[in-house]
């Protein structure tokens, strides 16, 4: 079906379709309206959803654990102040293998206090053990919601999935989008598989016991299989959803790549700002391509590494920054993947707080790159663009 | 319990072999060890609901024993006994 | 009455084998607590002693379902269990009767639980929540939290030459429970198993959110021999430092040792006696801390005599 969604209708219309067991929130802008959204289809009956108003992110976070060890499909949905307030309890989600399905609508951090979108709450975040995914646009939002459920729920992951959109760039802003048929959703995500769940009496457990130096680390390098594993489950069920839609999700998303010589690397809806200037610049005779991030855990470090290995130069851009850090958070992953190729990567941290970025910002990048690549040298390794 | 590795134990530390820690023998912590005359004790079982670790062993309504593998020697149940049926006698004296 | 002999058949729901100290209140109170349930049960216990010591990897305690999450949600981790388990009923996918458990320290109650604990009790989850309160973050090494005494002497509220140790009184946890309109809360101890059991039961009974604060002696943070925990709890009952009694359905109610005591039929104890008993209080017994002992049995008597007047003495 065809409709005009904002991010935050299409978040509810969404979490409607799956129809999870319980979902635990509390109100944070941009995503407050996804939130009330969803507790009108509850109210009228629409989902069969026990909705949980929470007395705040933490509670929220530790009531979706709780019933995810019941044995439940659980869902929230939060941004900035809000993830930053779960940040212990994520550890805990991720640790007790809770495949809790979180939306994002990323927003700056305090202080000063800021409303607007940047990556700086889900980079906060990024060694949690929770499976990320940025979207570019609605259409994508709604998407990678879907296929969450069946990634995060999978034997081989069992971890959590956060599925990122920009907070008002996307969760704001109404584009046409198409979504699926509810029996459709039913049937893509399947039935709920519980795993030793709390509220199976006759088979007691224990959750989250005291585990010290001689246990805590294999337990841990499960985690680290689990997300290695993520890799191959993402990249099936996208195709399987790409199928079903005709859309296309890949870990990557290249764009103008084959010939290209210089590249840019971003995620979230810039990528689609980024897609028109290296057009634009196209045109102009600079040989250059996109690479979109749409997974961010597990970082997809040797698919990377095969399309911009033998690039000239390739600028990452960042949406936060890692204040002391060489760069921003997808600079230091980016670099790191391409160790021992002859690339020169640089990085542009963009966009703090909400600053707009244009194309011509965009464009001017991609020259620079193209300057990297005629003379071998970097000016700046790190650059805060449109910063006065 | 030899030590397992992680393709081995299960996820996240999960336990799922309830009430395993009679495994661990908390006995030898015990400096102190109740003794139980049975000609005073009149199975008012004060002493069983008061012992911290279960180890006052009961069965139809009667005492049957003191658990040593699990008796840390506390003395509570010495001290509530309403019959001064119970004496704690130091570790190793006959 | 419950009758100890009809208890005494149940199984055993925390197993032996579990590493809190010698004498610790807090494995008497929750072996009562399950004796007392009649029917299943799920856990959620709060980080602290009780947690800590009964479940160190690979071994557990619990005999039933349980789980730890974090040290402030319990309350919230036990509300998302319970929630899950309404769904499966309004679906007739659980038939069974299930209870729902929590166990947090004073610490975990009182203090960085308390948002927890009053979302929970605010949304009318049906869960029972047990504090077990020994004073003080036993767990971390006995530092004082808002339910330590007055007096008494912890590691970050020591005594000093300056400084007799903890400077205020506890807060009224019970009666900022009480101040939610939940069904049933009150206040008991282990050393009236009959008081302890009933409560629990009555609280499982009771649809929607309860509540019991259960004084946890602890030998090691109140410094006294391991087999004087059930004689301290009962003393912080006839002293009244820690009355029994019962809000249900906001009558307040003094029950058991408490109600005789304010009936005339037992004697009310001194507090400053209990206090002598413990090494956390001993700086207080000099001639130039003479007025500030006075000074809590005054306010001790002075919260008994408030809660007399609520409970209609
Ligand atoms: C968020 C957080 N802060 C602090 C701690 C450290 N901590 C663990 S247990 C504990 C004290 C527990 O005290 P209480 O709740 O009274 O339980 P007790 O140990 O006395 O039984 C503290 C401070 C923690 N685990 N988590
Ligand atoms: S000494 Fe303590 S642990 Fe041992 S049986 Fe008596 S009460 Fe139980
Ligand atoms: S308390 Fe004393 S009399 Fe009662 S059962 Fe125990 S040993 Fe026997
Ligand atoms: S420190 Fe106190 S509360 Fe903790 S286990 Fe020991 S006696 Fe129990
Ligand atoms: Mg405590």
């Amino acid at each position: 079906m065809i409709h005009a969604f904002s991010g935050n209708a299409a978040v509810a219309y969404a979490m409607k379709q799956i129809n999870p067991d319980v979902v635990a929130v509390y109100p944070i802008t941009p995503q407050t309206v996804a939130m009330e959204r969803f507790a009108d289809f509850v109210a009228d009956g629409d989902v069969d959803t026990e909705l949980i108003m929470a007395d705040s992110e933490h509670s929220a976070m530790s009531c979706c654990i709780g019933a995810s060890l019941a044995g439940g499909r659980v869902m929230t949905s939060t941004a900035s102040a809000g993830l930053a307030l779960m940040w212990e309890v994520l550890f805990v989600a991720a640790s007790n293998r809770c495949p809790i399905i979180m939306n994002v609508m990323n927003r700056a951090l305090s202080a000063p206090i800021n409303i607007h979108c940047d990556h700086s709450d889900a980079m906060g975040a990024r060694d949690s053990s929770w499976i990320q995914i940025h979207a570019e646009n609605v259409q994508e939002a709604y998407d990678n919601i879907i296929q969450a459920v069946r990634i995060a729920e999978h034997e081989n992951v069992r971890l959590p999935v956060m599925t990122n959109m920009d907070g008002f760039t996307l969760s704001h802003a109404t584009e046409r989008m198409e979504t699926l048929e509810d029996q459709q959703v039913q049937k893509f995500i399947s039935e709920f598989k519980a795993i030793y769940p709390l509220l199976d009496v006759d088979n007691p457990v224990t959750y989250g016991p005291l585990d010290l130096y001689d246990y805590y680390f294999e337990h841990k390098r499960q985690q680290v299989e689990a997300m290695e594993l993520a890799y191959d489950v993402i990249k099936k069920v996208g195709q399987e959803y790409g199928k079903m839609t005709g859309r296309s999700f890949d870990m990557l998303h290249p764009f103008e790549m084959e010939d290209a010589e210089v590249a840019v690397v971003v995620l979230g809806s810039t990528s689609g700002t980024a897609r028109v200037a290296v057009r634009a610049m196209r045109q102009k005779g600079i040989k250059v391509g996109l690479v979109k991030l749409r997974v961010f855990r597990p970082f997809p470090k040797d698919e990377l590494r095969e399309m911009l290995k033998g690039m000239k130069a390739v600028a990452v851009m960042d949406r936060s920054d890692s204040f002391g850090a060489f760069g921003g958070p997808v600079f230091s992953e980016v670099r790191s993947a391409l160790l021992g190729e002859d690339v020169e990567v640089v990085n542009y941290i963009y966009g703090l707080g909400g600053r707009d970025i244009r194309q011509d910002q965009i464009e001017q990048v991609i020259t620079d790159m193209s300057t990297v690549a005629k003379t071998g040298k970097v000016k700046s390794f790190v650059t805060y663009l449109g910063v006065r | 319990m030899k030590e397992k590795g992680w393709k081995e134990c299960l996820w996240g530390g999960l336990i799922v072999d309830a009430g395993n820690s009679v495994l661990y023998k908390t006995g030898d912590w015990r400096s102190q060890r109740p003794i139980r005359d049975e000609q005073k004790c009149t199975d008012c079982l004060q002493c069983w609901i008061m012992c911290p670790d279960a180890a006052i062993k009961v069965k139809d309504g009667k005492i049957v024993g003191i658990d040593y593998d699990y008796c840390k020697g506390c003395g509570i149940c010495c001290k509530v006994c309403p019959f001064d049926a119970i004496e704690m006698k130091e570790e190793g004296e006959k | 009455m419950v009758s100890l002999k009809k208890l005494s058949e149940k199984e055993e729901l925390l197993a032996p084998g579990h590493r809190l100290c010698a004498g610790c209140g807090a494995s008497i109170i929750v072996r009562q607590v399950l004796l007392a349930a009649e029917t299943p049960v799920v856990i959620a216990n709060a980080t602290g002693c009780l947690e800590v010591a009964t479940t160190i990897y690979p071994y557990t305690a619990w005999r039933v379902p349980w789980v730890h999450s974090a040290f402030e949600n319990a309350a919230a981790t036990i509300a998302g269990v319970e929630t899950m388990y309404q769904l499966k009923k309004r679906k007739g996918e659980i038939t069974r009767d299930i209870k729902f458990l929590a166990f947090g320290g004073d610490g975990g109650t009182y203090d960085i639980g308390i948002q927890a604990l009053s979302g929970a009790l605010e949304r009318g989850h049906d869960i029972l929540y047990i504090c077990y309160n020994n004073g003080a973050y036993m767990n971390t090494g006995i530092q004082r939290s808002s339910a330590t005494p007055k007096g008494a002497s912890t590691t970050t509220s020591p005594a000093g030459r300056v400084i007799p140790g903890k400077k205020r009184f506890p807060k009224d946890l019970t009666a900022i429970v009480a101040a939610h309109n939940i069904p049933y809360c009150g206040q008991t101890s282990p050393s009236f198993y009959n008081d302890l059991t009933g409560k629990v039961q009555k609280a499982l009974s009771t649809e929607g959110p309860t509540f019991l604060n259960i004084i946890s002696p602890c030998p090691r943070g109140w410094r006294h021999e391991t087999d004087e925990s059930i004689a301290m709890a009962e003393e912080a009952v006839t002293s009244c430092f820690w009355p029994l009694y019962e809000v249900e359905n906001g009558a307040w109610r003094l029950t058991g040792y408490s109600k005789q005591i304010a009936e005339g039929k037992k004697e009310k104890t001194s507090v400053i006696d209990w206090m002598k008993k413990q090494g956390r209080f001993r700086h207080l017994f000099t001639e130039t801390r003479k007025s500030f002992l006075e000074s809590i049995q005054e306010e001790v008597d002075r919260e008994w005599e408030n809660l007399k007047k609520r409970c209609g003495y």
